[in-house]
């Protein structure tokens, strides 16, 4: 599948299919400060991702304070 | 291809969105409805705004601005946004396109100030010339500028979109100082005063997670990228540390600020009224300040004075 990341933005592939969860873990990133995006959609924890998904993983974190 | 296995906790529909700290699901229109609700508490246990409010939304072109904004109209208040152009480069340039499109797409009104049009000064240029942090130059800029246009404006409210995030990550970084004074007015309202609008925070009930998928779920397009700014920042740390205790035990993150508010800010009143004694007002502008004159016109005669910095001489060379 294809995962685009932020700050910076890139793209990458991932083989195969993954929950949502799983993914996020691998990439070590935390489930509490990033979203699943799939074709506008929010994929949830449990949700599957196809191995030709492109999905966005977003993270919500902002600094202002 | 909907999601196999979770679903709404309300209607058993597939669900779009895990909330580890109410242990359940959401499909769209039920996490909408929880949103809604959370504000609706917020407004209520805290007694942030009456119904004839007039309302003035700081509005920053991000998520919880924009989802304030939207929640407020929805749940039927009058609201009207104010976007502050800092001059930080290219990122300034686009996060006020989002929130003047917001504002075009719902015909919302919109109130916009330019620091370098109006003031002669922006934000790499002031943390420039008084050598403070950037975010430090930036947060006495807005506070000021949002200040005055909700008086001068005629507003009863001043809303920001301070999350629950920004609100923990706050009073961790106070507590770990035992920083009094400001742990004592670490409130989600602050009461009008002379020289001083109401200023109220909506969203202190919900995450930033949860903002950010409002916006997904509502197709409100806001700026997703950080500001170069920002970057590494000791506020930013204290987010990542709460997640990462949120990771292990959901609720961390409600019970350390919304306890707070029930046990310990009751505590700190006394010192919080003491706090507010004795301001006299500014010589250049009339605002309330402790000296003769107030830090922000002491800020712009510093900065408008410099000749313009670019914003990657700024960001370059931070942690």
């Amino acid at each position: 599948m294809k995962v685009l990341l932020r700050n910076p933005t890139r793209e990458i592939e991932i083989d195969g299919r993954r929950r949502v969860h799983a993914l996020l873990t691998e990439l070590g990133l935390n489930r509490e400060s990033h979203l699943v995006i799939r074709n506008g959609t929010l994929v949830p924890g449990d949700g599957e991702l196809h191995a030709d998904d492109t999905i966005e993983i977003r993270p919500v974190i902002s600094g202002g304070a | 291809m909907t999601a196999v296995g979770s679903k709404c906790r309300t209607c058993r529909q597939p669900a779009i969105i895990d909330l580890p700290r109410h242990n359940a699901n959401f499909c769209a229109e039920h996490f909408l409805e929880l949103c809604r609700r959370q504000v609706t508490k917020a407004i209520e246990q805290f007694d942030l705004l009456e119904r004839d409010d007039k309302i003035l939304v700081a509005v920053s072109g991000g998520k919880d601005s924009l989802a304030v904004w939207d929640l407020l109209i929805e749940l039927g208040y009058q609201a009207d946004g104010l976007y502050v152009g800092l001059g930080i480069g290219e990122y300034s340039d686009i996060s006020g396109q989002y929130a003047q499109r917001f504002a075009d797409e719902r015909g919302l009104t919109l109130i916009t100030i330019s620091l370098r049009g109006e003031y002669g000064y922006d934000i790499p240029t002031a943390s420039k010339a008084t050598r403070r942090v950037p975010c430090s130059a930036c947060g006495l800029s807005k506070r000021h500028l949002f200040d005055k246009a909700a008086l001068d404006g005629g507003y009863t409210a001043l809303v920001t979109g301070h999350n629950l995030d920004d609100e923990a990550a706050v009073l961790l970084g106070n507590t770990i100082r035992w920083e009094i004074d400001y742990l004592a007015r670490q409130l989600p309202k602050l009461e009008a005063r002379d020289g001083f609008p109401k200023k109220v925070k909506p969203l202190v009930r919900l995450t930033e997670r949860e903002m950010a998928a409002w916006c997904v779920v509502r197709g409100i397009d806001y700026l997703v990228d950080e500001c170069p700014m920002a970057a590494g920042n000791r506020h930013l740390g204290h987010k990542e540390t709460l997640n990462a205790i949120e990771a292990q035990s959901p609720g961390t993150k409600a019970a350390f600020y919304l306890n707070f508010l029930e046990r310990m800010a009751p505590l700190l009143a006394d010192h919080h009224r003491h706090d507010q004694e004795a301001l006299g007002t500014c010589n250049t502008c009339g605002s309330p300040t402790s000296g003769e004159v107030c830090a922000f016109c002491r800020l712009v005669e510093t900065a408008s004075a410099h000749e313009p910095v670019p914003v990657e001489l700024v960001t370059r060379g931070r942690r």
